[in-house]
């Protein structure tokens, strides 16, 4: 196996052109994991952190972009970033340890193709946008857009993603992701959700975004659920329609984490309460 | 395969070594530089007995390329205190009887210090969190947690 250090994302894009034994490398945390116990053996490694703005948080248009290879503790760190989309930053937080929080990245969790990656059904309710290089030029896609499969992604050959892009938000805005784990820490989501709302001056939600993870070959987003919301200032019979859309949206596995009917259930609950928190954060009141 | 040269600081002495390509981290402490505190328990960044730091940041060394190492600053437990002159954490984990088979140790002391770098008056459960990926089959863990927060409050220069 080769080692190369990318000096920029043309050189990494015409090195992940030359074969298909190539893969890159960010914060190693699935990569090196995958070598080690799954048989991945890789021809090259193409180290991408040392591009410049790869691994940087930069302010744009009133949002943040967010270099492919910033780790979670670095988010973690960074409080405008926590202010402006605290759902996203929450949930890249619950990947891994602390240790493994020193290395992931946002770009690598979307990457990786886990129906379960705790931070994508949180850039979904985000209406993120991935910044991809190729060998064809620059495009930015919507994160829902890249959602394949079980470890499968729409990025094309030699393409990677170099940025993702969180928004400008209005001033009544707020998100939340929540997981159950069957545990406190340190494990991987049965289901989870990822939700963010725009409120009016009366506390009417006007916007809603819903996204479930591990209750489908990908994560989902499901607009039944947040149009239950919109128009509500998140009642009762709002947060029941709200779980019902969900569940409706729900096509789980069974698996030693979860039966799919306990998954089908739980995520109208994750949804139900990210959606108060979101409520809340927003400056919302019932 | 060709080998890598890497120049690299650690614990506050300029390092260089040969590594292969896909050789991890922590192979290269501790089988080219003779640092063994640092110890693999699981290989996948699951149990954290192999914690150091890279530029201040707490990482599983299992889970980095030695070839990734180049130019960075890294800290392993052998940076911290000394037979004669214990760091607070050492002596307090010593005190609290917080260890047993100590396999674990030394990562729990790179990730203690980690965390009272960046909070020195940790809650219990901040501590808990923290130090989630530091698994000890051992103590219970409660033992830890007390010396880790005793010792954070001796290092804050409160009575304990």
């Amino acid at each position: 196996m080769r080692y190369v250090v990318a000096k920029d994302s043309r050189e990494a894009v015409a090195l992940l052109n030359t074969g298909e034994g190539a893969r890159l490398l960010s914060g190693g945390t699935d990569v090196l994991v995958q070598m080690k116990l799954s048989g991945v053996a890789p021809d090259m490694l193409i180290d991408i952190k040392r591009i410049d703005g790869f691994n940087t948080i930069s302010a744009e248009d009133s949002g943040f972009r967010i270099g492919a290879t910033v780790s979670g503790a670095k988010m973690g760190a960074h409080p405008a970033l926590k202010t402006l989309w605290p759902g996203v930053v929450e949930a890249v937080e619950l990947i891994g340890s602390t240790q493994v929080q020193g290395r992931a990245t946002m770009a690598g969790n979307l990457c990786n193709g886990s129906p379960a990656a705790d931070s994508v059904p949180a850039m979904i309710a985000a209406e993120a946008v991935a910044r991809i290089e190729g060998p064809d030029g620059t495009r930015d896609v919507p994160i829902a857009a890249l959602l394949k499969g079980p470890g499968k992604t729409h990025l094309a050959k030699a393409e990677l993603i170099s940025s993702i892009f969180l928004p400008a938000r209005a001033a009544r805005a707020g998100d939340a992701y929540l997981r159950f784990i069957p545990r406190t820490e340190m494990d991987i989501a049965v289901a989870s959700a990822g939700v963010s709302l725009e409120v009016d001056e009366n506390s009417v939600v006007t916007k809603a975004v819903v996204a479930l993870g591990a209750v489908a070959p990908t994560v989902v987003s499901v607009p039944e659920a947040a149009a239950a919301l919109i128009g509500t200032k998140l009642d009762a019979a709002a947060l029941e329609a709200c779980a019902k859309a969900c569940t409706a949206a729900c096509n789980p596995i069974d698996d030693k984490r979860g039966t799919a009917e306990f998954r089908t259930k739980v995520a109208g609950v994750m949804a139900t309460r990210a959606a108060k928190i979101a409520y809340a954060r927003a400056g919302g009141q019932q | 395969m060709s080998k890598i040269h890497v120049t690299t600081n650690v614990n506050g002495d300029s390092v260089e070594f040969l590594c292969e390509p896909d050789e991890v981290l922590l192979d290269v402490l501790r089988d080219r530089l003779n640092l063994t505190g640092a110890k693999e328990g699981c290989g996948t960044g699951d149990c954290g007995a192999c914690s150091v730091t890279i530029d201040g940041r707490l990482v599983a060394s299992c889970l980095v390329l030695g070839a990734e190492a180049e130019g960075r600053v890294i800290e392993t437990v052998e940076g911290i205190g000394s037979a004669k002159d214990l760091h607070p954490l050492q002596r307090h984990l010593l005190e609290h009887a917080a260890l047993q088979c100590g396999v674990c140790t030394p990562g729990i002391i790179v990730a203690a210090k980690a965390l009272l770098a960046e909070n020195p008056d940790p809650t219990e459960e901040e501590a808990r969190y923290w130090l989630a990926g530091n698994l000890c089959r051992c103590t219970g863990y409660d033992k830890i947690i007390r010396a880790v927060l005793s010792a954070a409050t001796e290092m804050r220069g409160e009575n304990a």
